[in-house]
């Protein structure tokens, strides 16, 4: 494993990572302190919504699968690894593909069940004004 | 028959580009039965967080409103402002360099250098702790000056713009102002101890827009589920890095004593608690990704 690669080279690979992970990191983070309106009051597109935080959020979680890919190929060595090796272990995570999607949709829906629930607990219900009432007299006499 | 299936192994035997791979001796996927398992491990590891980090997504989906990140965690030792997001970047950073003293742990030892491996690793045992001790000064923060539990979330956001009121309806006013409320802004009830129990304050708002414009509404916790997802996930990751120093401190002795250096196989096993130890910065990665920046 790694047998072609010099002691230096190594060396220099551990170092590159680190300033790799540092940089994506402070970036990351002065990214969400600007998009949440920290460094200038007035921007806060990271936090309102819309297609301005789905932009951010997109952006976040990019950089962090851009770590997690080279945490898993340059420091746990995966790239030296045999084809075989590689992919079963990474070809079992296409399943959480499926998990997010169908979680996520499964959360909105329980949202959604709640919020209706709430709002019928709040409907007064009042019978309609012009409706005949049905059934016996109260004498006893069947209505037609 | 026998004689087919004699004759067919042989031929396998002949043409097969390793010889036989069943004669034992050979690792399947060039890899040692340790570090494979190690990888496997992994695998399942993965999922576990996985499950839990979707099930964190599936709830706060389902919820109109969620803390915002960079107002729950603002504290830091010594520092009486809030400097969002500033002390947990610390954390990330702990264990980032951890990692990196971990890579150089595992190539002093493919160079059979005992030195090198036992220096590397102290340093990556140093910084876990470093990170444990971190958290713990997250945790105290949350659960013993701000009164978050596993069923207790005094972190909520307003759902519309008001102005704040007394409990009978008068406005609170404040340097002869009243006090406004924005629709999304983040709010901490403080708790105050009563009869040993702690009570969290009672605040009102009169709502100016919304669903609830023009009435008197108490403000609620915000959504009980934080706190336990937080606790339960960050808690699970902490158990995590606290096996790990356990494990390094282990391997570390055994290096010490020339173990591994008599095996003569590279320190396999600092490779193995290499792997370990990557994946669980790895989690953080996503760990800080839904808890603190999304």
């Amino acid at each position: 494993m790694a047998a072609h690669q010099s002691y230096e080279d190594q060396k220099k690979l551990v170092f590159y990572g680190l300033k790799l992970l540092g940089i994506i990191t402070i970036v990351e983070v002065v990214f969400a302190l600007f998009a949440k309106g920290h460094i200038v009051p007035s921007i806060t597109f990271g936090k309102d919504g819309g297609i301005g935080q789905a932009i951010y959020m997109l952006a976040m979680i990019g950089a962090s699968l851009y770590k997690a890919y080279f945490i898993v190929f340059f420091f746990m060595h995966m790239s030296h690894e045999v084809k075989g090796l590689v992919l079963s272990v990474l070809l079992p995570m296409l399943l959480l593909v499926w998990a997010i999607i169908a979680f996520f949709q499964e959360g909105g829906r329980w949202g959604a069940a709640r919020e209706q629930i709430k709002q019928k607990n709040q409907e007064v219900v009042q019978p309609a004004p012009s409706a005949k009432p049905t059934g016996y007299w109260l004498d006893g006499t069947m209505r037609g | 028959m026998a004689e087919t299936s004699v004759s067919h192994a042989h031929e396998t035997h002949e043409h097969g580009p390793d010889g036989n791979l069943w004669d034992g001796g050979k690792e399947p996927m060039k890899a040692s039965y340790g570090k494979l398992m190690m990888w496997y491990f992994l695998v399942s590891d993965a999922f576990t967080f996985a499950g839990f980090l979707i099930a964190y997504g599936a709830i706060r989906f389902s919820m109109p409103t969620w803390p915002e990140p960079d107002f729950v965690f603002a504290s830091f030792p010594f520092v009486k402002a809030h400097w969002p997001l500033v002390f947990v970047t610390f954390m990330t950073f702990v264990l980032i360099f951890s990692s990196v003293t971990m890579v150089r742990a595992v190539q002093e030892g493919h160079r059979e250098n005992k030195r090198g491996v036992v220096f590397w690793m102290f340093l990556t045992i140093l910084g876990g702790a470093t990170f444990l001790g971190s958290q713990a000064y997250e945790w105290t923060v949350l659960i013993k000056y701000e009164n978050v539990s596993v069923n207790r979330n005094p972190f909520g956001r307003y759902i519309a713009d008001g102005v704040m009121v007394d409990a009978s309806g008068k406005e609170i006013m404040e340097n002869g102002a009243p006090v406004n409320v924005k629709k999304d802004q983040s709010y901490l009830l403080h708790g105050h101890e009563h009869d040993g129990k702690v009570e969290l304050e009672k605040k009102y708002v009169r709502y100016t827009s919304g669903a609830y414009a023009g009435q008197t509404v108490q403000v609620e916790e915000g959504p009980k589920a934080f706190g336990a997802l937080f606790f339960f996930i960050t808690g699970f990751h902490g158990f995590h890095v606290f096996s790990g120093v356990a494990f390094l401190t282990i391997i570390m002795i055994n290096a010490m004593s020339g173990l591994y250096a008599s095996r003569k196989n590279g320190y396999e096993m600092v490779e193995k608690i290499g792997l370990y130890w990557h994946f669980v910065d790895l989690v953080w990665v996503f760990v800080f990704l839904v808890f603190y920046l999304l």
